[in-house]
């Protein structure tokens, strides 16, 4: 395809010594601060949209990520014409953002804990999921399911992309079925929606996670305006479409600050991820099992009980090895 | 030809235009008067019992599901069902679901596991109902989980594609074994309305946003999304609704005694790679790491990729330290 490497990826999208109007409060921030605030208006709690390498860099413990599949290019399989060329736009696109695609995933760690990471550009055509994303979100899940290690995707996205068509719209069935094996395996997937997250995304990975956290006021909803006006010809009522309202619906579980973000996923990993040895060996640790106390008890009231509670400990011991 | 042949001055009459084709062919598939799900099952089926319900909020008339025996086998049937009038269409929400349709959908799939019978599901939606209420209830959760279920379901799935195949309204029910469409469906990421109404702003350039997306069955078919395109009887499936019942039918059966010859196992490993592949891309050469940036970039200059199908990419990049471990 088009570009040809190496090219020079934008250092951001926005220049560092100049200001940035906020768009919640009108109030106007110097983009250095902007940046020690991880892109949220300090007065108002606006979330600006930021690229998948910042989501990376906030997320992930310093200098763990390892990215991967970077090389997988999006192809013009339709010749797609609508005002633009699809491969004009997708030049036009990865050569603004540095990215080949929409989506950037690797292995990282968080909180010391290996992690497999997705993350959505927002810059890069609306986020949206063609054949590529749709084959690094299945590739991510499918190396958390072979390592049995999380899986967290941060989902900012449009939908579906038009310009690949049904191929497109398969990635829903392709990126569900290997979510679905994760569930099967019991395999942590923690989904985050940060603004936008619409159409055939939110309406497939992006809510099916085991715990599905959310930025403050993303916009999340499955019809967009236009899709709404144009079918039933009127757009959805106003506040339908927030983190909020999803969360008060029961499709989100938190909505979580971004400078809480990480934190949140780390303590969630804490308590999903069961701990290997200690939390199986106890129950059958014979000083705290009922039954254990039960025998003592009652080999204090009868004669005959030595063999039994000899024959209770030595099985427990048993058990204790093989889960050790 | 002839016309061509017989009179030049004519040629733009007479020659089709490709972009008018393919939108009489959008109109064909959304012709009121197409069978859709209760007109097949009355020809195909010996026996449909409906039943109602998604056991959490309500009954849904877009879309119906029951029990059906169909040349002496048990089936679980799913499917659209638009109106064929507007009285009709009304208390069908013009075959728009909201998301009890598609939790009713599953509940039927599970009984089709449970019982061990194959589900047959009939595809025919412009999109799902994209109304409050539909939002309000998760009418995304329900299409994710719909799809998330077809795709590990423990019984053959065919899926037939009769009119509009509509975006994640059509996908939640057509994740198949076998998909097969009729000659005169579509099979869409979005309606062509919405299409036009997104990339050229104007929703009245969806004939060229129908053209563009190549919705047609049968080009659906050279792009590997769809397995089998049913030929349609006469002028179109709604001028002899029994013989199109009769193909379906036959194709359907063909469908049902092959899935029956592979262990269920091997079946959903089968349909898991089916969708697992679909798609395309490209692999590029490997990328150069980005000059002069320093923080995460920085780090990220010493990235490699470990998948072995990679090539190597010859050029001035340094090779990545063999003493890094992979995380």
């Amino acid at each position: 395809m088009p570009v040809r490497l190496p090219f020079r990826p934008r250092r951001d999208a926005y220049p560092a010594d100049l200001w940035t109007k906020c768009p919640g409060c009108a109030e106007m921030l110097f983009n250095k601060q902007l940046d020690k605030t991880l892109r949220v208006c300090p007065h108002c709690g606006h979330h600006f949209r930021i690229t998948a390498r910042t989501r990376i860099a906030q997320l992930v413990d310093g200098g763990s990520f390892v990215e991967r599949d970077a090389n997988l290019q999006p192809l013009d399989s339709l010749t797609f014409v609508d005002l633009k060329a699809y491969p004009d736009r997708l030049l036009a696109a990865q050569l603004s953002t540095g990215l080949r695609d929409s989506t950037v995933w690797g292995v990282g760690k968080m909180g010391g804990k290996p992690v497999s990471l997705c993350v959505f550009d927002f810059f890069f055509m609306g986020g949206s999921m063609g054949s590529v994303t749709g084959e690094k979100v299945t590739r991510a899940g499918e190396t958390a399911l072979a390592e049995r290690i999380p899986l967290i995707i941060v989902s900012s996205s449009g939908g579906a992309r038009m310009q690949e068509g049904t191929y497109s719209l398969m990635q829903l069935a392709k990126t569900m079925g290997v979510i679905e094996r994760l569930k099967e395996a019991a395999v942590p997937f923690i989904s985050v929606m940060a603004d936008p997250t619409t159409g055939g995304t939110f309406a497939s990975f992006a809510v099916a996670g085991d715990v599905n956290l959310a930025e403050p006021r993303a916009t999340i909803r499955f019809a967009g305006d236009r899709v709404s006006a144009g079918t039933i010809g009127e757009a959805l009522p106003e506040g339908y479409n927030t983190s909020e309202f999803q969360l008060e619906h029961g499709f989100v579980d938190r909505v979580v600050p971004r400078a809480k973000l990480r934190d949140e996923i780390i303590a969630l990993l804490g308590i999903l991820i069961a701990p290997a040895v200690p939390a199986s060996a106890d129950p059958a640790n014979p000083t705290f099992s009922p039954r254990a106390l039960l025998s003592a008890i009652t080999g204090a009231l009868s004669d005959n009980n030595g063999d039994a509670r000899s024959a209770d400990a030595g099985q427990s011991h048993g058990e204790d090895t093989t889960n050790g | 030809m002839v016309d061509r042949l017989l009179g030049l001055g004519h040629n733009d009459v007479h020659q089709p235009d490709p972009v008018e084709e393919v939108w009489a062919h959008v109109q064909q598939a959304r012709n009121l008067k197409r069978p859709h799900t209760l007109e097949l099952l009355k020809f195909m089926a010996d026996e449909f019992i409906e039943l109602h319900g998604d056991r959490r909020f309500g009954d849904d008339s877009a879309i119906v599901a029951g029990l059906a025996m169909i040349a002496g086998r048990r089936v679980a049937v799913i499917g659209f069902q638009k109106g064929q009038d507007t009285e009709e269409n009304i208390r069908r929400n013009f075959g728009l679901p909201h998301p009890e349709g598609y939790r009713k959908a599953m509940r039927i799939m599970k009984m089709a596991e449970q019982f061990q019978m194959p589900v047959l599901t009939f595809v025919d939606v412009q999109g799902a109902f994209p109304g409050a209420a539909a939002e309000e209830r998760g009418v995304a959760e329900a299409i994710a989980m719909s799809v998330a279920m077809m795709t590990s379901l423990r019984t053959p799935i065919v899926v037939v594609i009769t009119g509009e195949g509509g975006s994640g309204g059509a996908i939640a029910l057509a994740v198949g074994d076998t998909v097969i469409a009729l000659e005169n469906s579509i099979y869409s990421v979005i309606s062509p309305e919405g299409c036009a109404a997104i990339l050229w702003r104007s929703g009245e350039k969806s004939h060229q946003a129908a053209y563009a997306m190549k919705v047609t069955a049968n080009q659906q078919k050279d792009l590997g999304i769809v397995d089998i395109v049913v030929a349609e009887p006469g002028e179109g499936a709604h001028t002899d609704p029994a013989e199109m019942a009769r193909r379906i039918k036959e194709v359907v059966l063909e469908q049902f005694d092959l899935h029956a010859r592979l262990s269920l196992s091997e079946l959903v490993e089968a349909r898991y790679q089916k969708f697992r592949g679909m798609g395309s891309f490209g692999v590029a050469e490997q990328p150069e790491a980005p000059p002069e940036r320093t923080g995460l970039a920085g780090r990220l200059r010493g990235m490699w990729s470990t998948r072995p199908s990679m090539p190597q990419f010859p050029g001035t990049r340094r090779a990545a330290p063999s003493n890094r471990e992979e995380v």
